[in-house]
């Protein structure tokens, strides 16, 4: 039996708004690990400082 | 001594591991048991003798921390099959299918090697080996071997707990020593009353999942008495700090009330037929551990700036 066009056009809506959350927290995922290894230059250069300086 | 493995677990489908947010990766860490990780390693830092340039004792904290996040993303992802099968633990990112097991893995691994690596190059290697050993411990003797074989599991499990201020200790001097090993052993005295206690009013979700807690296997009586043996052993241990000179007075006096009131917890419990004193008695111990440091801290910091 075919689908209705109400019941197919509910499972887009549905299909869109996963896909928009699913994005969405791939991208909060991305910035975290920007976010890490953005801090882990910033740590190893400033230890590298440090241990430079005999710390 | 007991084999359990829960094999026959329906895990949910992993369609939602592709949408798993930084916040799931976050909760494998097991932020909560970090924190006082993360402050008994500091204490270990604090009354260490000699001194450490701030940022490498912040790094240290930080090895100390992911480190034993790693851990514990490990031992989430090997016991996914329990952990589904316990109310306390089935939200966890994996028996939720948020994270894929091997992501989940590699997570921890990396993050477990990155924190030894960076310990050993920045500080100092016998705090890097002190970590490695921790984490080792905690995963492969804990995890692997013990938990599920053994109502003694967190007894000698809790040693990997205990490592944190050994290894702040570490950082600073560069060594092992006496000090820092009775630090170690209050934590590790510390670990059995605090997990049996949860053990107690948790066990229905310890029998379901097979793991063969103390009051699953012996019962609740004799884990009530195991209890309160582990405090009154807990009590001169928690004193011997100031005996060998590492804590002054208020250090003491704290560590006698604090202890007193703990074999208390424990007496209640032996005598309470239900679980509300095991569960004030598990919300004391975190209290009695954080307390029992912030003193040893404070009062160490107190001394060194009037001096």
């Amino acid at each position: 039996m075919a689908a209705k066009p109400r019941d197919l056009a509910a499972a887009g809506d549905a299909d869109s708004a996963a896909e928009v959350v699913r994005r969405r927290r791939l991208r909060g995922r991305n910035l975290a690990v920007a976010g890490v290894l953005l801090a882990l230059v910033v740590l190893f250069y400033v230890i590298t400082l440090v241990r430079m300086g005999g710390g | 001594m007991t084999d359990t493995t829960v094999t026959d677990t329906k895990l949910p489908v992993t369609s939602q591991a592709a949408a798993a947010s930084a916040a799931d990766y976050f909760a494998l860490l097991k932020p909560r048991v970090m924190t006082l990780v993360v402050f008994t390693g500091f204490a270990g830092l604090v009354v260490a003798p000699g001194h450490l340039h701030p940022v490498l004792a912040l790094t240290a904290i930080l090895c100390i921390a992911v480190g034993a996040g790693a851990a514990g993303a490990i031992n989430m992802w090997y016991d996914r099959d329990i952990d589904a099968v316990m109310t306390r633990t089935r939200g966890r990112p994996l028996p939720q299918g948020r994270i894929e097991p091997d992501d989940a893995l590699a997570f921890g691994v990396v993050l477990s090697v990155g924190a030894v690596l960076l310990m050993g190059l920045a500080v100092n290697w016998v705090a890097g080996a002190l970590l490695a050993l921790a984490s080792a411990f905690y995963v492969f003797v804990y995890t692997i071997w013990l938990k599920r074989r053994t109502p003694q599991n967190i007894v000698i499990g809790g040693a990997a707990g205990a490592f944190p201020p050994m290894i702040g200790w570490a950082a600073v001097t560069g060594d092992v020593a006496l000090s820092s090993v009775l630090l170690f052993l209050l934590i590790f005295m510390w670990t059995p009353p605090h997990f049996w206690a949860l053990a107690l009013f948790r066990s229905g979700d310890y029998q379901r999942a097979g793991v063969p807690m103390l009051p699953v296997v012996a019962g609740a009586a004799e884990t009530k008495r195991q209890m309160l043996v582990y405090t009154l052993l807990l009590l001169p241990l928690a004193v011997a700090p100031w005996y060998v000179g590492l804590a002054g007075p208020v250090y003491l006096t704290g560590a006698v009330v604090l202890g007193s009131l703990f074999v208390a917890c424990a007496i209640r419990v032996l005598c309470d037929r239900t679980d509300r004193s095991a569960k004030q008695m598990f919300g004391f111990s975190i209290l009695y551990l954080f307390l029992l440091f912030a003193l040893l801290i404070g009062e160490r910091i107190v001394t060194q700036a009037f001096t």
